[in-house]
This record gives C-alpha cells, sequence and structure tokens, in this order.
C-alpha cells in the first residue's frame, strides 16, 4: 500500500475502509436506480457515493489508494451537461421539455427492471453531486500535510508524488 | 425582412470564422449583409411608397404581449436607404480600407452586427424590440470605438460613448415603458395612430427625448462624438456620421406626427438643442486642424440642423427631413472616406500636415469636393435641396420661434459651407508653407465608393424630383400632408434670399480664415470651465467613483457576523412584521404526533444550546452535526425515508467539510470580546429562531385549499410510472426547479474552489500595494 509521504497512517481504518468502499458505492447506485419506486433517487445516491469518497480521502488523502483521477470539474460538467440533455431531449424530440417515457424490461438476471427516462437526468444531479463533493474534497482538503504549517517548507516534488 | 435580419446575423458570425484566412476581403463577405437590405428596398419601394406599409410579426413574449413586430414604412425606407445603401458603400470601401492585424475580426463581425442591429432599429415596429436594437447599436459603437484596445485614448473614448448613450437609452426606457402604459400598446405604429396625452405622459416623452438627443450627440451631451472619432475611419462614417447618430433624429422624426401638435413643448425644446448644437459644432468645427475631429464636429452641427427639422412636425418639415437626412448621410460619409483614403495614402489627416493632394488623387479630390460642397449647400447639389426645405418649412410657421431658429439656422448654414471648404482645402488644397506630398492615389476599391456617394448627392441635386415619392410618403405621416415636389427653382423667394445670404457669408468665413482663428482662440480662452461639457462629463464620472468607494466602504466592511446578521435579520424582519400585522391562527398547531417526538425534540434543543456555547470549534462542529441528526431523526418518525436520508447524508458530509475548514483555524473560538456584543447575537438569534418558529406554525394552520400532495399522489402512478412520489417531484414534476437547483450546486462548487484557490495565493495587503505604487512614482 503506498500512501502519502509523512501522513500518520491508521491501518484500521485503511483497511476498513478498503473493505466497504466498493459497497457503499453499490448502494450509492442501488439508490439512484431504485429512487422511481422507493426511496433513494439521483440526488441521495450521489450523497452516498460522496460519502464513499470521504471515507477514501479520510484514510489517505489524495494519496490515497485508487483515489478517483477523474477532476471534479468535469464530473460536474458531466452531470449539468448530461441533466441538461435530459431536459432538452424530450422537447427537440418533439414532445414537452422533461416529458418523461417508461419501460420495462425482462432482463436474464435481474428479472423484472422497470425504467423511466427520467433515470438519466437524475444520473446528472448524481454526477453533480459527486462532483461537488469531490471539489470540495480537492479544493479544501488538499494537501493536509501541509495545511498547518507552512506551504513553503514542503518539498516541491512532494505535490507531484503520485 | 426577417430573412435579412437573419442574414446580418449569419454573415456577422460567419465573417467573424473567416476572418483571418480571407483578410481584408472579408468585408466584400460582409458587404452582402447592406446589399440584401439594399435589395429588399428596391423591390419594396412600389408598394410602400404607394402608401401600404410592409409588416410582418411573429410572437416573442406572448404573456407579455411582445411580438418581433417589423414595419416598413416610408420612414424606414428612408432610414434604410443610409443604413443599406450607404452601409454597403462603406463596408466596399473597408475592404480596401482595412489591415491584416489583429485587430480584424473583431473589426468585421462587430460593424455587421451593428448594421443587422440599426437595421432591426429602423424597421422594429415594437417598442421594447426598438429599445433592444437600440442597445444593441450602442453596444457595437462601444466594440467599434474600442477597436485598438491597446490605446488608452480608445478606451477612454469607448467608455464614454458607452456611459453616455446607455444613460440616455435607460431613460428613455423608462418614457417608451410610461407611453406604452398609456397607449395600451407597444406598437409604435398604434402610438403615433392614437397618441396617449395628459398624465405623466409629457415626463416620459421628456425621458425618450433624453434617448434621442444623448444617441444623436446634441448639446450638451455631445463631447462622445468627437472622442469616438478614435475608431477606424469607416466606423466613424458608418456609424458616427450615416447611421447610428441618425437613430435620435429618427426617433424623434417617428414620434413628430403625433406629440408636435399634442405637446406644446415639442417643437421648442426640439428646436432649441438642435440651433445650439448646430452653431457650437459648426463654431468648433471650424477651429479643428484634425480634419477627422472637424467632421466629427460637423456631424454634432448637422445633427442639431437634422433634430430642429424632425422635430418641427409640419408635413412641409417632414418633406424636409427627408431630404436633409440624405443629403447629410451621403455626403459625410463620403467625406469621412475621402479622408480616410487620404488618411491612409498619406497617413495623416492633420491639415498641416497635407498639401497638394489634388494632383496625386484628383478623382478622390473631385469625388470629396462634391460632397463638400453638397454639406455646404451649395446649388446643383443635394444640400442646396435639402436647406431650400428647410427654411422654407420653418418659415411657414410664422412667429418668433421660426424667426429665432430661422436666424440659428443661417449661422449654422454659414458656418457649415465654412468649414466644409475648410476640410476640402484642408484635404486637398496645395497650401503655403506646406510642401507638396507625392503619393500614391488610392485604390479604385476606395475611390469608388466615394465616388458613388457623391454621384448620388450629385444626382439628386439636379434631378430632385426623383426623390418625390419618398418624401411624400415620409410626409403622409403627418395631418394635412400633400405631394411633396422638390425643385431645384422655386423662383426668387425668402428661402433663396436666406440660402445665398448663409452662402455668402460661409465663403467670407473661409476665405477670412486667419482672423476667424484668431478671435476663436481668445474665444475658447475666455469660456469658463464649468460650461465645459467636457470637463463636466469627466466630472461627473469621477464623482459617481467616488460615491461608489464611499458606499462599498460603509457597507461591505468585511465582518462575517456582520454579513450574516444582516441576511437572517432583513429575512426575519419583512416577513415577520407581515406575520405580526394579520391575525395569528394557530388552530391547526398539532403539539406531538408521538410522544418519542417530544424526547427527540428536547435532545436536538439541549445540542443546539450546548453548541452555542462551546468555546472549542470542534466541539460546535460535532454538536450541530448531532442537532442535525436529530432533525433527521423527527423526519424518521414522521415517515419521511426519502427527507430523513438525505439529511442524515447531508449532516454527515457537512460534518467532514467543517473538519477540513477547521484545520485551516484556529482551535478554540476567539474569546467573546464584550457582553453587550454577545447579547446582541443572542438577542438575533433568538428573534430569527422565534419567528421561523411562528411561520411554521402560522403556515401549516393557513391551509385554505387541499394539499398539493394529494394531487401528486393521484397522479404519480398514473403519470410517472413510479411510487416514490418525492423522487418523481424531484425529477418530473418539478423537474425543471430540480435542474436550476443542480446547476446551483454545479456553480457552487466552482464558486468553492475559486475561492479557495484565489485564497491560497499570497495576498497583497493594501500597504504592500501603496508601498509598491509609490516605488513606480
Amino acid at each position: 500500500m503506498r500512501g502519502a509521504p509523512g501522513l500518520r497512517r491508521s491501518l484500521v481504518l485503511e483497511v476498513c475502509v478498503r473493505l466497504t468502499f466498493h459497497a457503499v458505492l453499490a448502494t450509492a447506485l442501488f439508490f439512484l436506480f431504485a429512487g422511481h419506486n422507493s426511496p433513494g433517487g439521483g440526488f441521495i445516491g450521489g450523497l452516498v457515493a460522496g460519502c464513499a469518497f470521504v471515507l477514501r480521502y479520510l484514510t489517505g488523502g489524495r494519496y490515497a489508494p485508487g483515489a478517483v483521477r477523474a477532476r471534479p470539474e468535469a464530473v460536474l460538467g458531466t452531470g449539468l451537461l448530461v441533466a441538461a440533455a435530459a431536459v432538452v431531449a424530450p422537447w427537440l424530440a418533439g414532445g414537452q421539455v422533461l416529458q418523461s417515457g417508461y419501460t420495462a424490461l425482462e432482463l436474464p438476471v435481474l428479472g423484472y427492471v422497470p425504467l423511466a427516462s427520467v433515470l438519466v437526468f437524475d444520473s446528472g444531479v448524481f454526477l453533480i453531486v459527486v462532483g461537488l463533493v469531490l471539489m470540495v474534497l480537492t479544493t479544501l482538503g488538499a494537501r493536509p500535510e501541509s495545511s498547518l504549517g507552512d506551504l513553503a517548507a514542503e518539498p516541491a516534488q512532494a505535490e507531484e508524488a503520485p | 425582412m426577417l430573412a435579412v435580419l437573419v442574414l446580418h446575423a449569419a454573415l456577422a458570425a460567419a465573417t467573424a470564422a473567416l476572418a483571418r484566412r480571407m483578410g481584408p476581403k472579408v468585408f466584400l463577405l460582409a458587404a452582402l449583409a447592406p446589399l440584401a437590405g439594399v435589395v429588399l428596398l428596391v423591390t419594396a419601394a412600389p408598394q410602400v411608397l404607394a402608401g401600404e406599409a410592409l409588416t410582418t410579426s411573429i410572437p416573442w413574449v406572448p404573456g407579455l404581449d411582445l411580438a418581433v413586430s417589423l414595419r416598413l414604412d416610408a420612414l424606414s425606407l428612408l432610414m434604410l436607404v443610409l443604413v443599406s445603401g450607404v452601409g454597403f458603400a462603406i463596408f466596399v470601401f473597408t475592404a480596401w480600407y482595412a489591415h491584416r492585424d489583429a485587430t480584424l475580426t473583431r473589426f468585421v463581425w462587430t460593424l455587421t452586427a451593428f448594421a443587422g442591429a440599426m437595421f432591426g432599429l429602423v424597421l422594429a415596429d415594437d417598442i421594447v424590440l426598438l429599445y433592444v436594437f437600440w442597445e444593441l447599436t450602442t453596444v457595437t459603437s462601444y466594440l467599434l470605438v474600442g477597436l485598438q484596445d491597446e490605446k488608452e485614448e480608445s478606451r477612454r473614448a469607448a467608455m464614454q460613448a458607452l456611459l453616455v448613450t446607455v444613460v440616455g437609452g435607460l431613460a428613455m426606457l423608462v418614457g417608451l415603458i410610461v407611453v406604452a402604459q398609456a397607449a395600451g400598446t407597444t406598437r409604435i405604429s398604434e402610438i403615433v395612430a392614437d397618441p396617449p396625452t395628459g398624465g405623466a405622459v409629457p415626463v416620459a416623452l421628456a425621458l425618450v427625448l433624453v434617448g434621442a438627443l444623448t444617441k444623436s450627440a446634441q448639446v450638451p451631451f455631445h463631447p462622445w462624438l468627437p472622442a469616438a472619432m478614435a475608431a477606424p475611419t469607416p466606423v466613424s462614417a458608418y456609424l458616427h456620421a450615416a447611421a447610428m447618430v441618425k437613430a435620435g433624429i429618427y426617433l424623434v422624426a417617428r414620434l413628430s406626427p403625433a406629440f408636435a401638435t399634442t405637446e406644446a413643448w415639442w417643437r421648442p425644446t426640439l428646436a432649441a438643442f438642435g440651433v445650439a448644437t448646430m452653431v457650437l459644432g459648426g463654431w468648433r468645427a471650424l477651429r479643428q486642424h484634425d480634419l477627422k475631429r472637424l467632421l466629427a464636429f460637423s456631424t454634432v452641427s448637422q445633427l442639431g440642423f437634422l433634430m430642429v427639422v424632425a422635430g418641427w412636425g409640419t408635413p412641409e418639415s417632414g418633406a424636409a427631413v427627408t431630404a436633409l437626412l440624405l443629403a447629410h448621410g451621403f455626403a459625410k460619409a463620403a467625406l469621412f472616406l475621402g479622408l480616410g483614403a487620404v488618411d491612409h495614402q498619406a497617413g495623416a489627416r492633420d491639415l498641416r500636415d497635407l498639401s497638394g493632394l489634388w494632383r496625386s488623387m484628383p478623382a478622390l479630390a473631385a469625388a470629396a469636393g462634391a460632397a463638400a460642397l453638397s454639406l455646404g449647400g451649395v446649388p446643383l447639389l443635394l444640400g442646396f435641396i435639402a436647406k431650400e426645405e428647410v427654411y422654407a418649412a420653418v418659415l411657414a410657421g410664422g412667429d418668433l420661434l421660426a424667426g429665432l431658429t430661422m436666424a440659428g439656422l443661417v449661422a449654422g448654414s454659414a458656418l457649415t459651407l465654412a468649414y466644409s471648404l475648410r476640410y476640402w482645402w484642408g484635404a486637398f488644397a496645395t497650401k503655403d508653407g506646406a510642401p507638396p506630398l507625392d503619393v500614391p492615389a488610392p485604390a479604385l476599391g476606395m475611390t469608388g465608393p466615394v465616388a458613388a456617394l457623391s454621384a448620388v448627392s450629385l444626382g439628386l441635386g439636379v434631378l430632385p424630383q426623383l426623390a418625390d415619392p419618398l418624401g411624400t410618403g415620409v410626409s403622409s405621416a403627418y395631418a394635412g400632408a400633400q405631394d411633396v415636389g422638390y425643385a431645384l427653382w422655386h423662383g426668387l423667394n425668402v428661402e433663396l434670399a436666406l440660402s445665398l445670404t448663409a452662402l455668402a457669408a460661409g465663403v467670407a468665413l473661409f476665405a477670412a480664415r486667419r482672423p476667424v482663428e484668431h478671435l476663436q482662440d481668445r474665444f475658447a480662452a475666455a469660456v469658463p470651465a464649468a460650461l465645459d461639457a467636457d470637463r463636466g462629463f469627466a466630472a461627473s464620472v469621477a464623482r459617481t467613483d467616488r460615491l461608489a468607494d464611499v458606499v462599498t466602504g460603509r457597507t461591505q466592511t468585511g465582518s462575517l457576523p456582520v454579513y450574516l446578521g444582516v441576511i437572517v435579520l432583513v429575512a426575519a424582519a419583512l416577513p415577520g412584521a407581515a406575520l405580526l400585522s394579520g391575525p395569528l391562527d394557530l388552530s391547526g398547531t398539532v403539539v406531538v404526533d408521538v410522544p418519542t417526538q417530544l424526547a427527540v425534540g428536547a435532545l436536538v434543543a439541549s445540542v443546539a444550546l450546548l453548541a452555542a456555547r462551546a468555546r472549542a470549534r470542534l466541539t460546535a462542529v460535532l454538536l450541530l452535526g448531532a442537532a442535525g441528526y436529530g432533525v433527521a431523526l423527527l423526519y424518521v418518525l414522521q415517515g419521511g425515508p426519502d427527507l430523513a436520508l438525505t439529511q442524515f447524508l447531508v449532516e454527515t458530509l457537512s460534518v467532514v467539510i467543517f473538519l477540513l475548514v477547521l484545520r485551516l483555524l484556529p482551535r478554540r473560538f476567539a474569546a467573546p470580546v464584550r457582553r453587550r456584543t454577545q447579547a446582541l447575537r443572542a438577542g438575533v438569534a433568538v428573534a430569527v429562531g422565534a419567528f421561523v418558529a411562528l411561520a411554521t406554525l402560522v403556515a401549516s394552520s393557513a391551509r385554505t385549499r387541499e394539499s398539493v400532495v394529494v394531487d401528486h399522489l393521484a397522479r404519480a402512478e398514473p403519470e410517472a410510472n413510479g411510487h416514490n412520489v418525492v423522487n418523481i417531484i424531484l425529477v418530473d414534476f418539478r423537474g425543471l426547479d430540480t435542474f436550476g437547483e443542480v446547476t446551483v450546486v454545479l456553480t457552487a462548487g466552482l464558486g468553492i474552489a475559486a475561492l479557495v484557490l484565489t485564497a491560497r495565493r499570497p495576498r497583497v495587503t493594501a500597504e504592500e500595494r501603496r508601498e509598491r505604487e509609490e516605488a513606480v512614482r
């Protein structure tokens, strides 16, 4: 396991986070997809996914193993584009703005899966919320090792460390 | 009409993309836009001049009864001659005048966009649309004046033009809205057909006139126009001579048929502004050595002339304004372009540096000479016809006002001829003491448009009856109009005598230019500074700046507690006052649903109290989080899983984010400074809390209609195919709201990033900045 240079690490926390990280993300996706019929939705799903990244961050800052490489602003932008597309697409197709369609699939493993077109819109919301959390982590949470000390004392190459 | 308008926009975009590849010849592509205007002009002319206006309208904001309404009548047709006809010549000229440099792209697209805005302005039949195009011309003018943005002079001139015309434009907007309210329609044609009177209408009209007077550079708003000469010469020719500055004249001419008769002050006011502008402009023009400034002041002067005629408001003045607009547009554009060609070839436009150019560019000198004589009102040229018409129209007034105005106009006309001669003499003549320059003649692409414009001045000067239908059409807007018959020779009458007087005086003024210059210098030195409009402008801008400084300094103290306090107090006080002023109905209050709520409520309240008393920041944050969890618990008890889930997650994330920030802050809060401050803060907190609690109780008791929830629950399944009504509200019923909210979330994210990243840069304190500035000095 790699970590940030000179950072105090907690083995228990890191292991726990590694074990739960993907489960939390899966929960987030579950909330996203289930939102139309049971508690959940893009906003809640996004917050849960955000929590997953927060956990990850707490174990190792931006040097956390496997930390997200996507730039937060890209995630935010993609989210807005997806949501905007979901708003405009039905209108361009001749319907009303945000008009929703509905279908259901019979899939081999999952069984009966109802699908609503608003899922696209919800995914956009999901991405924006995740992007916001990532943005907060990378800006407010950047360089925890240097924030209390002086910036100048830190060796320059630490910033470039993987 | 719409198609031509769209073509302007499309060509503005296309030329912007192609400018780099095509070089200056891209202006020939852009010239297709005014050419399309000319085609429209020619094809529509028979119908329009037969008295049938061409109209088109597409709904814009139906809810506000706004429409993109275009209307082509005789006056619009006349303006189109200037906007598109003269515009076409200017675009062609510019293809040879412009250089391939960094500003070319901006130059071509803004000029094309301006042509489109002006086209729309003269055709707009809706006051809101008119205003939109009006301000579009202002903005494009700003960009064009500031084209050479590396020069401070250009930037200042652009800013001055923008400020003066935008302030006027805003006044005009207010006036137009009031007039439209009084008339009950936003259609200009309908307002003019049935003009409102009384009430606020005179004030509103005065405001509209402020817009027209600033746009058309009337005294005392005129200094922006000479300053705007920082723009390239074709821009000066187009915006600041032929087209944009005529917008004010156009508006006055548009409204005069209606209001010159209903408002007694209309004619004298405009005549006073116009005559003052004409005489002052002419006087200043006569003093200039920079020929471009000479032309600028000449334009100011002629705009004054036009303002008198446009505001006179009789059928005869309608005919006169037609002739004068044509005469000035063609002549002045030719003079500007001629000067542009001289400047382009000789690299100078100061009359003290130019000499003997008539030898090297005889064709240009002849064409510019014809234009100068037309401007001066010499017979056989269009300017003469126009002046005769104006004199006849004003003299027909037959009262004291007419007499005074006439005296001013004759004086102004004398000055006009004098500076027109000075222009030609300055640009082309061989002068004593200056060695004749030997420069190559300008390209045909530059001489051609000048010659074409002057040919119109000459053609209509000899055969003025060609313009009869147009003049008849324009004057038909006035009650009691008859067919107009322009003629070169009206017989021996007063107008002719006045014309000849003005001509003689003009020639005399020019011939005696040395003593006149001397006199002018002495006069200029005697003018008190308080009357200097340019200085007045600078002073008022500086005063506004200082006021803004003071206001900002007082209101933006930089104290977070003060900001927060003001925000929450305003939020509580305004609706709170409304709440307390009405009857308080608390009948719907349910004290408790399940007993557990009481326990959770007590927990939340005590945790919140502890948070307020905490000394360490970390403790406070954790306690706040606990209070939030307690609220989430209440949602669970109420059966709102979505809400509770969201609350839990948000609280969790908030605590983490707080912790991230806390690393940068001291461990403990600063000790409370004063007990009084502490008490004040407690008071604010209690007041806001009490308001929120009361408002919630009243709101939940105040239901007069069935809850929207019932409807949403009923519609969720059949319309949105879902069971989770909360989510369906978010993504479907109120989906656009959600879209707006996530956009806010995104903006907030970017805002946080910007703030944090900026704060990380080393701050420059005010002291350091002062030291640096002093070091520079």
